[in-house]
């Protein structure tokens, strides 16, 4: 089986006649169709850059330099805007952080909804009204065809963030990349827009790519998970392989630094230190500074190599995990 | 011996004020008044000196509205805030300046809380100078211990809030709260913009704080794990009321209030099995016009008659545990 999305070796950089700055590089994913990922990682450790990467949305001066996005084994980077055009919101959907910032505020949703529909189908205006209005329904918007008629700003944020996930699945895409979008939500909706995205997951065989900072959301949604830090995928493998046993020392410092890992009212353990910005990258391993387990090894980058069914770049792995 | 501070019977009500046309409609009834948000209704509390006293509650619950009436930089519409018993408007001018000095507040956002044109060294030291708790021949010193004691290098004293990271940022306006010697602190969402990393550091850091300089918190979020780790006490908070308090390991072992579960209930876990998430229904209502009764009721899966007419008081069902729902009777 040909797998969905096969990404190898993907590279973003800043393009300036100084030299380059790298943003992202040696990024390599998998994803089969119906599968879920997390992409977790810090700020500024390109887990959005690498969403947009894929979606072609990268701006000047930041540019994708290398590497092959495979989508159904066609590469994305060898096709013409026009040609991605067609892909981008049809077949490969994207939700993000900010629902008012997706949606358009002076237009009122069906507005924009029927827009979506016509820019990659001719189908006539009620058919693209009626899939708006299911769309609507199957994210648990109540009354639908009252709501099409709706301007964003008579939404509160979880609804129109359930909004912005019924644009995402009008063409039914068969993959979504999804760029932190419970993050602005409270605790019990935030419960609610995962439960319709994981339920629209196994229905309907979406993949679905879930980019946060926050471990314990896509503990229990995604199937496989990618750590980044600095750019780079530091580990990457089965959720539950990696939550109990982390074997990079970040993703080992993460999973630790959680307070629920720790005794209630003691010093949590911590990760020294702060991430490194892109212009002032340490050499070698991008972590060797905040790790305690760092030799002269790590000086030289390591590679991204499979160990114990997982991919992993680090020379010096945790052999007991963190939770034991 | 009295708490460290009370609250008793806060309401605080936020309105558009009319102009003199609106007034006049109003008057002679052809507008209706401005509405009135009930930000707090009815809230009291007591914290004890060295506790730490975790507020929850999702957006529009009134935590932030709580900790600035705290804070003094709201004033509450009614009741009052008693600091060791007493109110401050009991107290002579002199007194009052010296117990408010005494509770600072860390905000949400470092970089919006820090003056951008403004050196660490002045934001840090300001306060302290202007309130004599230090000489200008000794102030260099003075900023040096404070940002020492925050986890900063004192030889930064000269940059400015930019040239920072967000979590050093954060030690700053901890470093500032401190420079006044408080010994009480409102963290209002102090680590939630923080990445999980850095969270640590200053959740680390509020903690060694408050050993060492015997610190009572009160402490305001929406991550439930954060409050767990750091509480001695939780207020839970919905529009506006508190429904639910206990002591931290009561409280996660024992919830009584529908909603209390529910937040318990979904809250996200590093559990890796996979799990369905299931939702407590329905919006979070606005605070312009909250449901009658019980505020909780249309999303309460228990929800009976009487929860849509009575408002059920906050009444004692365990040790030190409180509870504001009718289901207890």
């Amino acid at each position: 089986m040909t797998a969905l999305l096969e990404i190898k070796g993907l590279k973003t950089e800043v393009v300036s006649a100084d030299g380059n700055v790298t943003l992202i590089a040696d990024i390599n994913l998998n994803l089969a169709a119906g599968e879920v990922m997390g992409l977790v990682g810090e700020s500024g450790s390109g887990k959005s850059i690498t969403g947009l990467s894929i979606m072609g949305l990268v701006d000047k001066p930041a540019q994708v330099t290398g590497g092959q996005i495979l989508f159904k084994g066609q590469d994305l980077r060898k096709l013409s805007e026009r040609e991605i055009r067609s892909i981008r919101g049809n077949r490969i959907a994207m939700i993000f952080q900010d629902p008012m910032s997706t949606l358009n505020p002076v237009l009122r949703i069906d507005t924009q909804m029927m827009e979506v529909v016509h820019a990659h189908e001719a189908i006539s205006k009620q058919a693209a009204w009626e899939r708006a209005r299911d769309a609507l329904g199957m994210v648990g918007i109540p009354s639908p065809e009252e709501r099409l008629r709706a301007y964003p700003h008579q939404f509160s944020g979880g609804m129109r963030q359930r909004v912005a996930i019924a644009i995402a699945l009008l063409m039914s895409p068969e993959l979504i990349i999804a760029d932190e979008p419970t993050t602005a939500l409270d605790v019990t909706i935030q419960a609610q827009i995962l439960s319709i995205v994981q339920k629209l997951a196994r229905d309907r065989g979406t993949a679905l790519i879930w980019i946060t900072h926050d471990l314990s959301v896509v503990a229990g949604l995604a199937e496989k998970l990618s750590v980044m830090y600095a750019g780079r995928i530091a580990e990457q493998g089965l959720t539950a392989d990696l939550l109990r046993r982390p074997m990079h020392p970040y993703t080992n410092g993460l999973i630790a630094s959680l307070p629920a890992h720790n005794k209630r009212g003691s010093r949590l353990k911590q990760i020294s230190g702060t991430t490194p910005s892109v212009a002032n990258m340490p050499r070698g391993c991008a972590f060797h500074p905040r790790c305690a387990s760092a030799t002269q090894l790590c000086l030289s980058p390591p590679p991204l190599e499979p160990v114990e069914g997982r991919l992993l770049r680090c020379f010096h792995p945790v052999t007991e995990g963190a939770l034991s | 011996m009295n708490d460290r501070l009370e609250i008793r019977n806060v309401s605080k009500r936020f309105t558009r004020k009319s102009g003199i046309v609106e007034r006049g409609a109003e008057y002679i009834g052809l507008k209706a008044p401005n509405p009135v948000v009930r930000a707090l209704d009815d809230v009291s509390l007591t914290v004890a000196q060295g506790e730490v006293v975790g507020i929850v509650g999702e957006s529009g619950c009134g935590k932030s509205t709580l900790g600035r009436v705290v804070a003094g930089l709201l004033k509450a519409s009614e009741g009052a805030v008693l600091f060791r018993g007493k109110r401050l408007e009991d107290m002579s001018a002199r007194d009052a300046e010296a117990a408010r000095l005494q509770v600072q507040m860390i905000f949400q956002d470092p970089s919006s809380s820090l003056n951008p044109r403004q050196r660490v060294h002045e934001i840090i030291g300001a306060a302290p100078l202007h309130h004599g708790l230090t000489t200008a021949r000794e102030l260099d010193d003075y900023v040096s211990r404070q940002m020492e004691r925050s986890g900063l290098d004192p030889s930064m004293a000269r940059r400015f809030p930019h040239q920072f990271s967000g979590g050093q940022r954060q030690r700053i306006g901890i470093a500032r709260a401190l420079a006044v010697q408080p010994d009480m602190l409102i963290c209002d969402e102090s680590v939630a913009a923080l990445d999980v990393s850095i969270q640590a550091q200053i959740l680390n850091l509020f903690l060694d704080l408050r050993e060492q300089l015997d610190l009572t918190y009160i402490f305001i979020s929406h991550d439930l794990s954060v409050v767990e780790h750091i509480s001695d006490r939780v207020v839970v908070m919905y529009l506006g009321r508190v429904v639910e308090e206990a002591p931290v390991a009561e409280l996660f072992s024992h919830p009584n209030h529908p909603y209390t579960r529910a937040l318990l209930l979904e809250r996200p876990s590093l559990d890796p099995v996979q799990r369905s998430f299931s939702a407590i229904e329905g919006e979070i209502p606005s605070p312009l016009s909250p449901p009658s009764g019980c505020h909780f009721h249309p999303r309460c899966p228990l929800a009976m008659e009487r929860c849509r007419v009575e408002r059920p008081e906050l009444r004692s069902v365990g040790t030190r545990h409180k509870s504001a729902c009718h289901l207890n009777d």
